[in-house]
């Protein structure tokens, strides 16, 4: 199995708050890893990193095993590197499938503007939008701009794609679609990160997970495991030596 | 009769539905948590509650009277009090500035000096602190202004947003002991907490909140030892 990414002892800083400390692991090509934690656990920063937006402090990331380290993110896209944002970035003045051929003209295939638009086309039919083409992103509704930001980050054809809470906002129904589209994009050979929330789902659609608690790599392993592991749930549900003393002090 | 009762309310922000139907009942006197993890709408209940977001759905009873529609400020002049979360104190004021603040409504007017014994017999430390200004505090006694600054409002129903967030072990240990000397003085409390052990083992009641509807309630000694409060939590 060939490993697409590798996230080497990576520390990084803001101030004096350590944001995370020596995460590190190895994916292996088109599995969907998990990352979750509590909030400010530091997932979004590690988004950051491995995309590209902030340097670590310490630390290497390898993508197919060459150093990209500190590498910007339009070069990183390039090589084959997409992510999504938590809050939906669409490019409000131009038209949903404008804002798809971003993707393929600035991605990993730098595409001419007549490819990029047969390949946002393509996109747009793949995640459900072909019939919001011509309108502005802007008019688009939330669960629509989820998808016009995964449609985007696709259409760079990136052979690693980074979700950041994909499901946010997003209604039962809605999660459920949500969740085959990225099973989808699985199944197509991409790889994928994905920061969630919505527990029922990320553990439905992981094949593994990593939990980060205050920057701290606290568990790795299969959804199962992870939901069964005592450091996971003291970092989730509280640590229940201290409740045992609150209830004796009655 | 329950003091307070939430029935089916449905909100959110803009576009963005957050409660999809949330129901819940405060019985007097009685401390109750809403425990549920990142994201699926505590604060969001709350805000709605206390009328800093409109339910889009579902009514609100404070004492049998139906208050879905009442601004924050006249819910809080009837008795109904929100302790924010993240403290949200006057931190260019003192101590007691601050504790004068949360005097402000009209039912707490005439209270202020018998309110301001009660809060510095629970918490001595702010005592000796008056007139520092809050921002000089450490996390601790801010959280702790914060909770004073609520029952400075005379509250019927107190209604506390993270109490634990960011404190240290100890800390969290001694301000979840005084809940339960707020519930003494007869105040009923609703907390929210992501520290679910630490609100289910001090809680005569609690709530489930998963994906913006309550999914499970009971005796909160029930709950804490429920399998199904933790795969609420992590989803298996």
């Amino acid at each position: 199995m060939t490993t697409i990414l590798q996230v080497e002892g990576i520390t990084k800083s803001f101030g004096g708050l350590q944001a995370l400390t020596k995460v590190t692991f190895d994916l292996p090509e088109g599995q969907i890893l998990g990352l979750i934690g509590p909030n400010g656990a530091g997932k979004t920063t590690l988004f950051n990193i491995i995309n590209g937006v902030y340097a670590p402090d310490e630390g290497r990331i390898r993508l197919y095993g060459k150093d990209v380290t500190g590498k910007k993110p339009y070069t990183l896209a390039k090589l084959g590197l997409a992510r999504t944002h938590q809050i939906v970035r669409p490019l409000n003045e131009l038209t949903v499938l404008e804002n798809v051929m971003v993707g393929a003209c600035f991605g990993r295939e730098n595409q001419g503007l007549g490819k990029a638009a047969k390949i946002a086309g393509e996109v747009l039919e793949f995640v459900g939008l072909s019939a919001h083409t011509d309108q502005l992103a802007s008019s688009l509704n939330v669960a629509q701009k989820k998808r016009l930001e995964m449609a985007r980050a696709l259409a760079s054809r990136p052979y690693l794609l980074l979700l950041d809470e994909v499901l946010a906002g997003l209604n039962p129904s809605e999660i459920d679609g949500m969740v085959q589209t990225v099973l989808k994009i699985r199944d197509q050979g991409i790889t994928i990160v994905m920061i969630e929330h919505v527990m029922k789902a990320v553990m439905g659609v992981s094949d593994r997970i990593i939990v980060l608690d205050y920057g701290q790599q606290i568990a790795e392993g299969t959804p199962q495991e992870i939901a069964n592991d005592e450091r996971v749930i003291e970092a989730y549900l509280g640590d229940p030596k201290l409740a045992e003393r609150l209830m004796k002090e009655d | 009769m329950a003091v307070l009762e939430v029935r089916d309310v449905a909100s959110g922000y803009g576009e963005v539905q957050i409660l999809w139907g949330a129901s819940l009942a405060l019985q007097e006197n009685k401390l109750t948590s809403l425990v549920g993890g990142n994201g699926v709408g505590k604060t969001t209940l709350l805000r709605t509650v206390m009328g800093l977001n409109h339910p889009w759905a579902g009514s609100i009873l404070f004492q049998g009277k139906d208050v879905s529609n009442v601004s924050a400020h006249a819910k809080a002049d009837r008795g109904l009090v929100l302790v924010p979360e993240g403290r949200q104190l006057f931190t260019d004021m003192t101590v007691y500035e601050n504790l004068e603040m949360g005097a402000s409504n009209r039912r707490a007017r005439n209270k202020v000096k018998a309110n301001l014994e009660r809060v510095f017999e629970m918490f001595p430390r702010l005592k000796e602190r008056t007139n520092q200004k809050s921002g000089t505090l450490s996390g601790g006694e801010q959280q702790m202004l914060a909770v004073a600054r609520g029952i400075m409002a005379d509250p019927i129903v107190l209604m506390i947003d993270e109490l634990s967030l960011g404190l240290a072990p100890v800390l969290v240990l001694q301000l979840f002991g005084s809940l339960k000397q707020l519930r003494e003085l007869g105040i009923t409390i609703l907390l929210v907490e992501q520290n679910v052990q630490m609100a289910l083992a001090v809680s005569d009641y609690g709530y489930v909140l998963s994906q913006g509807r309550t999914e499970m309630e009971g005796p909160a000694r029930e709950l804490i030892h429920n399998e199904h409060v933790r795969s609420a939590y992590l989803g298996l």
